[in-house]
């Protein structure tokens, strides 16, 4: 007996549409038919999240980098000078938005707090109908709202983040950061720690107990244990402390002669004061003068912390004194604008956006799987820090890194951090593997 | 040196919740508003800064997209080392117009909110005054930014003051002169109110009325506008306790809900009403904080720097639920 085979007329049209469907596969923008979280499909316009803290201790920070995302949409849609997209490259920005479509913004309030900026970036993607969301300034907020951004499937390119978890345990697929981090920044601080301080050195950690002061400290005490210098106590210091008195006291008899404050923000400007204030900077131990060293700086910071800063090292993702073409496209744009220069956090939400927007051209779609891979691997430069690669393994931006000074006779108010030392980029990359974390799927 | 981080800690404290018992034990309202005051306070300081560096701006050509400048206060221009000198005593001279501006912001506030909640529930009073203190530091916000504004003491007394050579225990012991200043003003101004209260017929007066308001209101005795002068009086103390503070802690607009908190405890734990209760709780506090944080006994117990406040408030509420000096029928209706 014969088997017959018959097709039906709605296997055929299966058959058909597949291979209908199959150069999609291999044609860029073929994704776009996908549908996928808050898809702009036919709409003449997309919508970006800025989820910055407007309130709380990080205001100001968060102020500034909201003036840096409302710059980059403006540059994105054609209007002003076009900053850094007159640098940037390669680049296929054309000035009509992104894709063609007009980009417009919504903006949240983060506070500062991961359950506030959870909530925010929820509203933003779910209301709000955001296709990326971006914004920073503390790596507890994050790395908690990366979290979201894999489960919601909406790319979130991190502001101001500096914790090794942001791309290291803690890394996602579609989280992506271009500001450096502690690792970078102790590999940067070595060399110039070594040449100014010497090789024999006893230090003190105070550190702020959270995710990013935890990094910090390690990656710090892996940079001076590697000098030879020795570790004489890390002591945790809770967020927001206030009065650090009676964690500077034992500093005085414990025979440090190096105080390594692991702080940012408010906690780094009131821990500093009252470190000179007990005449720490004054003293001589172990036959040498005691120094004070602040990992990560910003100009925000600098301006609070007054006349305490000058001479202590750190280092920086960038400062608006910097001489590339891009840094100064940028310092020019903003401060035209403004009418003062950019903070690192504003520069490093501008560049980020732009990212973002020139990945979409490249895959020809928001369809974040497409966009994720034209970001992993992408090499570019003109946008400040010389040329920079976003690692595809973890999804870290590498460039050079500034190793930075607080300036003792500034030349304006602007004017209060010395570049001491532009550090190559190879000079700071390392093993991807080294935090372990694992990315995440690229379909959600 | 932990004792007396915890002293000069316990000093701020108790000014803060010296001023906050005043206005409960006379007026019957709870004022979660004090903590703006120390933050008005410290911003009559900021201020008076500010306006003593008022500058000439000499612009940095080299810049050409913003103004950048280099500033020389006209105080310095007008009249040299002079000037230099007033600028840098910016903070003890903000004391001069501390006092005065904390009085009447006292009074105003008094007249135009408090005073019309007298009669009103305490959750009622909670609040208006929580609101009232949101409100000003959104103001300090708005035109102050959120960072912290250094306000330095004078350079005479920007050091530390070598505490352990003079008592014989070796010259690591060192203390910030501020410090110790601010400790003796809070010694001084904690000193002077109780004096007034004690020594003086208007603190007698007070004092009794606190005691029994309808007594001394039958004896034909003003005691509401007296109440409403020892308002303003408790709002200079925390402006002066604020304005002495910027030293030590760069003034920010949050700095009044920081130290809110902690203060409505120390009047819990010394006992609602309680003058002498609200400062010895004060100090005591500070002083356990201080010792909390010790690295051996923070090494024994994670945290305990953390929690040691509100653990004593919890012990002593159990144990004493008037506080430690608290007295009978206070809060207990």
């Amino acid at each position: 007996m014969s088997e017959k085979h018959e097709i039906t007329r709605r296997q055929f049209t299966k058959a058909g549409l597949a291979v209908a469907a199959m150069p999609m596969f291999y044609t860029k923008g073929a994704w776009a038919a996908k549908d996928f979280a808050n898809n702009p499909g036919n709409s003449s316009k997309i919508t970006l999240g800025f989820n910055v803290p407007q309130t709380g201790a990080y205001a100001d920070e968060g102020a500034d980098e909201l003036r840096a995302f409302k710059l980059a949409v403006k540059h994105l849609n054609g209007e002003g000078d076009g900053g850094l997209m007159n640098t940037m490259k390669p680049m296929n920005l054309k000035g009509n938005g992104v894709l063609g479509k007009k980009v417009t913004y919504v903006t949240g309030d983060t506070q500062t707090k991961s359950d506030a900026a959870r909530a925010s970036a929820k509203r933003m993607i779910e209301k709000d109908g955001v296709i990326m969301f971006s914004g920073g300034s503390s790596s507890g907020v994050a790395i908690a709202v990366q979290g979201l951004a894999q489960e919601l499937g909406v790319l979130f390119m991190a502001g101001l983040t500096h914790s090794n978890d942001t791309t290291g345990k803690d890394k996602r697929r579609y989280g992506f950061r271009h500001f450096f981090n502690a690792k970078m920044s102790g590999s940067a601080l070595g060399p110039v720690l070594k040449e100014e301080m010497g090789t024999n050195r006893k230090a003190y950690h105070l550190t702020a107990d959270y995710t990013w002061g935890w990094t910090q400290e390690q990656s710090i005490q892996e940079t001076t244990e590697g000098l030879g210098w020795s570790t004489t106590a890390k002591v945790r210091t809770p967020v927001g402390a206030g009065d650090f008195s009676q964690f500077i006291t034992p500093i005085l008899n414990s025979g440090a002669d190096t105080l390594i404050l692991n702080h940012y923000g408010k906690d780094m400007i009131n821990s500093l004061t009252q470190a000179v204030q007990f005449g720490l900077r004054d003293k001589q131990v172990n036959g040498k003068n005691f120094e004070i060293i602040v990992p990560l700086y910003s100009r925000l910071m600098a301006q609070g912390a007054g006349k305490n800063l000058e001479g202590i090292l750190g280092t920086a993702n960038w400062d608006w004194q910097l001489q590339d073409e891009g840094s100064k496209a940028f310092v020019k744009s903003f401060g035209t604008e403004y009418g003062f220069p950019p903070s690192m956090a504003a520069q490093t939400c501008y560049v980020q956006t732009l990212l973002y927007a020139n990945a979409c051209e490249n895959a020809g779609t928001f369809y974040p799987p497409e966009v994720i891979r034209e970001l992993e691997g992408f090499k570019f430069d003109g946008m400040g820090n010389g040329a920079t690669e976003y690692r595809a393994e973890d999804h870290q931006c590498f460039k050079d890194v500034l190793v930075v000074r607080g300036k003792s006779n500034p030349s304006s108010q602007y004017d209060l951090l010395d570049i001491v030392k532009e550090v190559p980029r190879a000079d700071v990359e390392y093993d991807a593997s080294i935090f372990g974390g694992e990315l995440g799927p690229y379909e959600v | 040196m932990q004792l007396l981080n915890g002293l000069d800690k316990g000093g701020a404290y108790a000014l803060i919740a010296l001023g906050l018992t005043l206005v409960f034990g006379t007026l019957g309202v709870v004022n979660f508003a004090h903590g703006a005051l120390f933050l008005l306070g410290a911003f009559c300081a900021v201020t008076f800064q500010k306006i003593l560096t008022i500058s000439k701006k000499i612009l940095d050509p080299s810049i050409t997209y913003f103004d950048a400048y280099i500033e020389q206060p006209y105080l310095e221009i007008w009249f040299g080392e002079t000037g230099l000198a007033i600028i840098d005593y910016a903070v003890p001279l903000s004391i001069i117009v501390t006092i005065p501006t904390m009085l009447l912001i006292g009074l105003a506030m008094e007249r135009g909110l408090i005073r019309h909640f007298y009669k009103r529930t305490h959750a009622e009073q909670i609040l208006v005054t929580f609101g009232l203190a949101i409100v000003l530091q959104e103001v300090i916000r708005h035109f102050f930014g959120a960072n912290p504004i250094p306000t330095p003491a004078p350079d005479i007394v920007s050091g530390s003051a070598a505490v352990g050579t003079w008592i014989g225990l070796g010259e690591n012991f060192v203390y910030p002169w501020w410090r110790l200043i601010y400790l003796a003003v809070s010694t001084a101004i904690i000193s002077s109110v109780f004096a007034f209260l004690h020594l003086t017929t208007f603190g007698m007066v007070v004092r009794a009325g606190m005691y029994d308001r309808q007594m001394v209101a039958f004896l034909g005795i003003n005691v509401q506008r007296k109440f409403t002068i020892i308002f303003g009086l408790a709002a200079v103390v925390a402006g002066v306790a604020g304005a002495m503070y910027a030293p030590i802690l760069p003034p920010d607009y949050h700095m009044g809900m920081d130290f809110l908190v902690i203060s409505f405890v120390i009047v819990v734990v010394g006992g609602m009403g309680s003058l002498r209760g609200a400062v010895a709780a004060g100090f005591l506090l500070g002083i356990l904080q201080s010792l909390a944080s010790m690295t051996a006994v923070s090494s024994l117990l994670p945290g305990i720097d953390q929690i040691i406040i509100y653990l004593v408030a919890v012990i002593i509420l159990l144990t004493r639920p008037r506080g430690l000096m608290g007295r009978k029928g206070v809060m207990e209706d």
